[in-house]
């Protein structure tokens, strides 16, 4: 059977597994549709919690980025798991045990103002956005590689599956498709790895093969070797300054404990004990994936540079003619992928063969011998946008392309075409919803027309899951240039406006509505400000994203953390000068903080 | 349902915050400590084929937050019993 029909089989048994587990969760009332009823076993919760937060990013990109960054890949690693800590210790079980749908309904509640609710509507209506547009492209892009079928068509489809659980099952239904999509996404990661780092290392658990041996030296000491013989900076060190590293880990923590469709996951336990225990298990199943990426990265990255190289895994002379991979016989998988752009050859030198190297080495040495050896810079990358080469491989081509790297049958590659669809999907539905029921429930409900009956209410929800999946799919067909800049902007502003007004809200109760509104405010106008200011959204970067120009020496991507820390002093100081909280609201505080009395959470 | 009436709010509170920072702390130093602020002199140690420092950021601090909030959780639920405030 050709890869193609395995394909589309195995994609299609998958969707056929979440429209089967959609119809049997289809929600009947508010309460089901906004959490799920309440009733989720908390290991449920923790699966369902796993496909919410692992996305496109994390299934596709985030092993790529590891295998080019390395060390400094471990931002990513640390930070979207630590954030579970400060999620368990901090934030899930108080919310749970205020017990209500939302986490504007939250800040709306504690600070005692309309304004403050909506304030953190916007927040998460620009986080929530940002990054659903950014999954929605995944899905596309997914469809269009494998099933070879065009962006829109594979948008189209993806937008009709979220449509039909997320809008008819709300909570319910996309709980349970998030199970089954974490079973499909985690079989799908973790099978390659498990091969590759057999035939690499001959140790079956990738966890383990990354610190084993090739031959009679260690793998990572191996690697090192074979990236920095191609003039690259030394894999287990890394080129971010210290400062960056602790600022982006930290933004990442943060961010991640301040994402809504996170948060909200940890309404739908029964208990407020439940909501402790279940992010422990989320980050149990977060960490299967999590722990497994760093050997797909390396061991990725040492397969395309000996292919590209055979010196290199013999301990021969790199800098030999027959050593560089000749061009005619390139393997059928670079072939294929060279047909999406994500990977391209360009003999530079003429020479017929391929030479794949850091050009601008600071390795003064290497690039005198490069010279000598009459290499004309590198010519493996990928297609740049107007169609010409860019000397960077495309990092996602190492996930998408592993198993053909590896040479593992055709069901292996479908399983990854399934995995990626599967994550990008299960993280959209997630954050569909918390965009509807921030809207049918903060705004409509809450705000604007407070006596609508439940059944209204659960109708107003289901038409705004639908427009907002519309809009979804405009913003992934049609991308606006910030989607590769998502990560920065929805952690940064995660991490900078609604963090720190929940952690404040609950260990404060003395911090008043006009601290924290003035506090979110700083937070996320600081933050939008940075970022826009060197990536340009919108608008051409008004100065070189470069780490002369940054604050402190903190990039975009870590900014956030400096955007909390205003958060807070201005929230402070506001709440100094105005009018201090209430006393049924200070009463309100102590009463969360403490377990007993939450039944599961109501609408009123 | 509601607490009981000879519940010492201030002190169930001081135990969980006196929790909340120790596992705050071995949260800091397994990640941030371990994995970044002292890495250069934990790579002179070897665990296995792993540099000791590379080895917490990219594979030991996910362990420990595993299991720290398993930790966590546990002892929250016994000072939620010691004060009579668990749930049933």
């Amino acid at each position: 059977m050709d890869l193609k029909t395995l394909t589309y089989i195995v994609v299609g048994l998958s969707f056929a597994l979440y429209i089967g587990v959609a119809i049997w969760a289809r929600a009947g009332t508010t309460k089901e549709f906004y959490i799920a009823g309440g009733g989720v076993h908390p290991v449920v919760n923790g699966m369902a919690t796993a496909a919410d937060w692992m996305s496109a990013a994390s299934f596709i990109s985030m092993a790529g980025l590891i295998a080019f960054l390395g060390y400094g890949g471990s931002v990513y690693l640390m930070g979207w798991t630590g954030g579970y800590v400060l999620l368990a210790v901090l934030l899930a079980p108080y919310l749970r045990k205020f017990g209500k749908f939302t986490v504007p309904e939250f800040i709306g509640d504690r600070y005692y103002s309309d304004a403050a609710r909506i304030v953190a509507v916007i927040c998460l209506i620009f986080i929530s956005f940002t990054y659903v547009a950014g999954q929605m492209r995944g899905v596309g892009i997914v469809f269009s590689r494998f099933l070879e079928v065009d962006i829109t068509t594979g948008l189209l489809v993806g937008m009709g599956l979220v449509f039909f659980y997320a809008v008819l099952g709300g909570m319910k239904g996309i709980t349970y498709t998030q199970v089954a999509q974490y079973c499909v996404l985690i079989f799908a990661y973790t099978i390659p790895a498990v091969f590759i780092s057999l035939q690499l290392t001959g140790n079956p658990l990738p966890q383990l093969g990354l610190g084993s041996s090739v031959g009679d030296v260690g793998f990572l000491t191996k690697l090192d070797g074979v990236v920095t013989d191609l003039g690259f900076a030394k894999y287990t060190s890394g080129d971010k300054s210290m400062i960056d590293v602790f600022a982006i880990t930290l933004a990442l923590m943060a961010g991640t404990a301040g994402l809504p469709h996170v948060i909200v996951r940890f309404f739908t336990v029964p208990k407020v004990s439940d909501a402790r225990i279940s992010a422990g298990w989320a980050l149990v199943f977060i960490a299967i994936l999590y722990t497994t990426a760093p050997a797909v990265g390396a061991m990725a990255r040492y397969n395309l540079h000996t292919t590209v190289n055979s010196a290199l895994a013999t301990g021969g002379d790199v800098f030999a003619p027959e050593a560089s991979l000749e061009g005619e016989s390139r393997p059928g998988w670079m072939k294929r992928w060279e047909a999406t752009g994500l990977i391209m050859w360009e003999d530079k030198n003429g020479d017929g063969r391929i030479q794949y190297y850091n050009e601008k080495s600071k390795d003064e040495a290497f690039l005198t011998k490069a010279d000598a050896a009459g290499w004309k810079g590198n010519e493996l990358g990928s297609k740049g946008k107007d169609g010409s080469f860019d000397g960077k491989v495309d990092r996602d081509i190492m996930v998408l392309a592993n198993p053909e790297i590896a040479g593992l049958p055709n069901w292996v590659i479908a399983l990854i075409a399934a995995g990626g669809i599967a994550a990008a999907l299960s993280t959209a539905a997630g954050l569909l919803l918390v965009i509807s029921s921030s809207i049918s429930h903060d705004l409509l409900k809450g705000i604007f027309a407070r006596n609508i009956s439940e059944k209204s209410e659960l109708m107003a929800g289901r038409v705004a899951a639908a427009v907002a999946v519309l809009v979804a799919g405009y913003l992934g067909y049609n991308p606006p240039g910030f989607v590769a800049e998502v990560v920065a902007f929805a952690f940064g502003l995660a991490c900078a406006s609604l963090f720190p007004t929940i952690v404040l809200g609950i260990f404060n109760k003395k911090m008043n509505k006009e601290g924290a509104i003035a506090g979110m405010l700083t937070g996320l106008i600081f933050t939008m400000a940075y970022i826009v200011y060197f990536k340009g959204i919108f608008i051409e970067p008004m100065a070189a994203n470069e780490a002369a120009n940054w604050l402190f020496g903190i990039s975009p991507e870590g900014i956030g953390v400096v955007g909390a820390l205003l958060n807070v002093t201005v929230a402070y100081l506001v709440g100094k000068a105005t009018a201090p909280c209430p006393d049924h609201i200070q009463h309100l505080v102590e009463d969360i903080r403490y377990p007993r009395g939450a039944g599961t959470a109501q609408a009123h | 349902m509601s607490k009981p009436q000879d519940f010492d709010s201030k002190a169930y509170w001081n135990a969980t915050l006196r929790l909340l920072i120790i596992t705050l702390v071995i949260w800091f130093i397994v990640s941030f400590g371990a994995g970044i602020l002292f890495r250069d002199a934990l790579d002179g140690i070897h665990l296995g084929g792993y540099p000791l420092g590379f080895w917490f950021a990219q594979q030991g601090s996910i362990y420990v937050f595993v299991a720290l909030i398993f930790w966590y959780a546990r002892r929250m639920g016994k000072i939620d019993r010691e004060h009579d405030v668990h749930e049933d």
